[in-house]
């Protein structure tokens, strides 16, 4: 059976451009597979060079990991590895900071998302992309330098870092990540509900409440949870802001220490391959299922909101 | 009484109503609120820092521990370590993004695998430090330098692209894709001259984005051969590339973060100096991805 | 006239179709041919599995990741699942579906699209193929003075005919066509439809509609497609006159749809 005659050109190029992109396709599929594999590999490198040091690590018991807060990793005799006032010092200073940056953050995401006029929601916008932008060392910084000294001043604390200052500084961090997650979901409610709600002669508080809250539910806890993620991830500032001392805490002006800090401050004096720096690792590997369980859970609820209202 | 009006609120509504204007005026003053004390930060840090501010202080060396001299050195280091990261992280970031959004069949697999990248996103960055020195300073025995941070910061911002790139993709309403098919244009032809074109100026503020987080990070490179003082040369081309590849190097973030720390006679407007120094860098590369934004939602295609 | 349809040797052959999305069967057993330079109406009730028909002809069904198919389709005599390269094949067929799509370029890249996929740069053979296959698609008075206009910023009726520019910048030899007419005015339908007339010299039509008159005034046969199943297909004529099942009668005089 013969072709239609067709115009010349369709006869000659068929495949013609069809060459040069086998290689970028490759290319693109090697990226994409290799940033997995990394991706996968942080956990890897994590565990691997913890790995001696956890068949040797009592976990409950007297001087335990997870139940004592001997932190003693350098010693080469007898070293005790308790993690138990970091564990207690980062939650500590999470929660300080999520008592002041979830009803911020939510009532601010409220009045960006609902109440404010185009202007002043692209004033609010690029106000908090300025704070989400204010990179962690300073943040540290303006909690020794400033909030620091306002603490002994009107607080009563006798030294400047300590677990509220940490937790204003980690609080003030997190907002703008609440506040863009929180506004996300918000805006995710079909318009429909609004409306809906709208002709049943609801008000636009009553449809916040009614309506916007119950909707957008489990997108909002996700944004907490996020939140939350990055306080308890968060380093530098948490080492500058809250003492940076191996102890439970007893009042908010208590010097603290958290995973994150401890990490941060002895890693460089531990020697390579040392069960010290192990100790180190172990804590670390300790963070990254903390981090990865919050943002996972919290993914998965992002994603069951998006399925909703995609439906 | 009855109202003779029948539209006329009732007491209820009327409650009701009293009651959504004074949610409205508390979200307003809470968020206000919120950006009142960092306004007030960030002009206290600008005038504490205007004694150092001066040419002298951008360009001078490094002296007495940061307590005399300039920035130039950790200025030069945070520059190229940023550069490096963007060459790294940039295209193999993007090019995942397109392989997750484009190539990869949408089934449950792609979607744990996405959700576990998004995760990682939130991974802390000192962990980041463990797993730069556990891979590739422990592991594949390169040294402690300016590459190894830049690589580093790469894996640590490499999901946060990826992420981004994959959300101005999926902004390419699949029925442009689909046209594009019905045409005879291959996959690579589609993404080539549609859905690129229409989702770059997305994925170019995802990567200044990370660019601008990049180069306010600490944590990561702190271990990785971030030091306090090197000898710069005071002239010639070595002046604008102080620092080879496997050099260790100063940055601007750690050098704040050490000189932040009580040393006794550290002036206060040299510690303030380089935090505004930082933060205006950073503020200007995140508003530059701000312009690149707004110059997108003017020329909006569909 | 066009050539005697019944002389024409055969261009588009269905053996066996069926396609499930997932368990759900869309195509059940599908089997009609249709010679070369004819027009065929495919027409039945919403939902009957008329598009998905379409889209196994240049395999666009592949990118829906829950579809399999069975059976197979022929294009001049040649399995499509044999031709490897699947951009050619779908190059030789032209495609329109219902739902106007304007790609965001100006009108004229929109229609000089595919050309240049396929590596046409010349100006002057690019203007006029855009403007053939503007006139084609009784686009070209309205945008002839504004081909730099975004594709997306037209009107629904026109990103429709801009749609059918595109699928005719292809030249293909099999032209399928999915209710092209249902944003476009009568009067335009009209002269859309008189120039198919006109390029069933030198393609093959296939026309899924829901106007079953649309049907009756173009095409040569017609198959009728109910609840998955090819009820009956045949000469036009003879179907609207003398159709061998009552269902078939009963949907072409509008009885129900």
């Amino acid at each position: 059976m013969s072709q239609t005659p067709s115009r010349s050109w369709r006869a000659i190029l068929s495949t013609a451009t069809d060459k040069i992109e086998k290689p970028i396709e490759l290319l693109i599929k090697a990226c994409g597979l290799s940033s997995i594999v990394l991706v996968a590999a942080i956990f890897f490198f994590v565990f691997w060079y913890a790995a001696p040091l956890l068949p040797k690590i009592d976990w409950f018991g007297h001087d335990g990991f997870f139940t004592s807060t001997n932190w003693h990793a350098k010693e080469r005799e007898g070293a005790t590895y308790g993690v138990l006032a970091m564990i207690v010092g980062n939650f500590a200073v999470a929660a300080v900071a999520m008592i002041i940056a979830i009803p911020l953050g939510l009532a601010a995401a409220v009045y960006i998302s609902e109440f404010a006029g185009p202007r002043a929601k692209e004033w609010f916008k690029v106000s908090i992309e300025i704070l989400a932008a204010i990179p962690s060392i300073v943040w540290g910084f303006i909690a020794i330098t400033m909030i620091g000294p306002l603490l002994i001043k009107y607080a009563g604390a006798t030294m400047g870092a300590n677990l509220l200052n940490g937790g204003i500084v980690l609080g003030l961090m997190s907002v703008p990540l609440i506040v863009s997650l929180a506004e996300d979901s918000l805006r995710a409610v079909p318009d429909s509900f609004r409306e809906a709600a709208m002709a049943l002669g609801a008000n636009r508080w009553e449809i916040v409440y009614r309506v916007l809250f119950p909707a957008a539910r489990s997108g909002l806890m996700a944004a907490c949870m996020l939140g939350v993620g990055r306080a308890i991830g968060e380093t530098m500032a948490v080492l500058l802001a809250t003492g940076n001392k191996n102890q439970i805490p007893t009042s908010f002006t208590d010097p603290i220490t958290t995973l994150t800090a401890t990490i941060a401050s002895e890693m460089g004096d531990a020697e390579a391959g040392s069960p010290h720096s192990q100790s180190l690792f172990t804590i670390g590997l300790l963070l990254l299922v903390i981090t990865c369980a919050i943002n996972l859970t919290a993914n998965l609820f992002i994603r069951g909101n998006k399925r909703k209202s995609a439906a | 009484m009855p109202d003779s009006n029948p539209f006329s609120p009732s007491p209820y509504e009327l409650n009701k109503e009293s009651r959504a204007t004074l949610a409205e005026w508390t979200t307003f003053s809470i968020s206000v609120a919120l950006l009142i004390p960092v306004a007030l930060i960030l002009t206290m840090i600008a005038i504490k820092a205007a004694p150092a501010i001066s040419w002298p202080y951008l360009t001078g060396d490094v002296s007495r521990s940061g307590a005399a001299g300039g920035i130039w050195g950790p200025l030069m280091g945070t520059f190229y370590l940023t550069m490096l990261c963007l060459v790294i992280v940039a295209p193999i970031g993007v090019l995942a993004g397109i392989y997750i959004n484009e190539y990869a069949p949408d089934n449950k697999f792609t979607r744990s695998i996405m959700v576990a990248v998004t995760s990682l996103a939130g991974v802390p960055s000192i962990v980041h430090a463990l797993f730069g020195l556990g891979a590739f300073v422990a592991t594949m025995g390169m040294p402690k330098g300016l590459l190894t941070a830049a690589m580093t910061l790469s894996v640590m911002t490499l999901p946060v692209i990826i992420t981004s790139t994959r959300e101005a993709l999926s902004g390419v309403p699949k029925n442009f894709r689909e046209a594009c098919w019905n045409l005879g244009a291959s996959r690579w032809q589609t993404i080539r001259t549609i859905v690129l074109p229409n989702s770059f100026g997305g994925i170019l503020t995802g990567v200044i984005l990370v660019i601008a987080r990049a180069a306010g990070e600490t944590a990561p490179i702190m271990f990785m051969g971030a030091v306090m003082w090197l000898r710069i040369a005071p002239s010639g081309p070595e002046r604008l590339m102080p620092y080879g590849l496997n050099d260790e190097f100063m940055a601007l973030s750690n050098h704040l973060n050490l000189i932040s720390k009580d040393i006794p006679g550290m002036p206060e407007e040299m510690k303030f100096g380089s935090a505004l120094v930082l933060l205006t860098l950073i503020l200007f590369i995140n508003g530059i991805a701000s312009l690149v934004r707004l110059h997108l939602r003017r020329r909006k295609r569909w | 006239m066009s050539p005697d349809s019944s002389m024409q040797p055969t261009h588009l052959e269905f053996r066996d179709l069926s396609v499930w999305y997932g368990q759900s069967k869309a195509l059940d057993e599908i089997t009609f041919s249709v010679p070369r330079h004819s027009v065929i109406g495919i027409v039945g009730p919403a939902n009957s599995g008329k598009s998905t028909l379409l889209k196994t002809i240049n395999r666009t069904l592949e990118f829906i990741d829950i579809a399999k198919t069975g059976g197979d389709v022929l294009v001049d005599g040649q399995n499509v699942k044999s031709i490897r390269n699947v951009y050619s094949l779908r190059r030789r067929i032209g495609m329109v579906f219902p739902l106007p799509v304007g790609l965001p370029m100006s009108v004229y890249d929109n229609v000089a699209y595919a050309p240049r996929r396929m590596g046409i740069h010349d100006k002057a053979q690019l203007d006029e193929l855009v403007e053939n296959c503007l006139r084609d698609s009784v686009l070209w008075d309205e945008v002839k003075d504004r081909l730099d206009l975004l594709g997306t910023k037209l009107s629904g009726g026109q990103q429709q005919r801009l749609t059918l520019a595109r699928a005719l910048s292809l030249e293909p030899e099999i032209l399928c066509l999915d209710e092209f007419s249902i944003a476009i005015d009568p009067v335009t339908t009209m002269k859309i439809e008189e120039v198919l007339m006109r390029l069933k010299e030198r393609m093959t039509i296939v026309l899924v509609t829901n106007l079953t008159q649309q049907a009756r005034r173009m095409a040569d046969a017609v198959a009728f497609i109910n609840a998955s199943q090819l009820i009956e297909w045949g000469p036009t004529e003879q179907l609207f006159n003398n159709p061998g099942k009552e269902l078939t009668g009963r949907y072409l005089n509008g009885e129900f749809g």
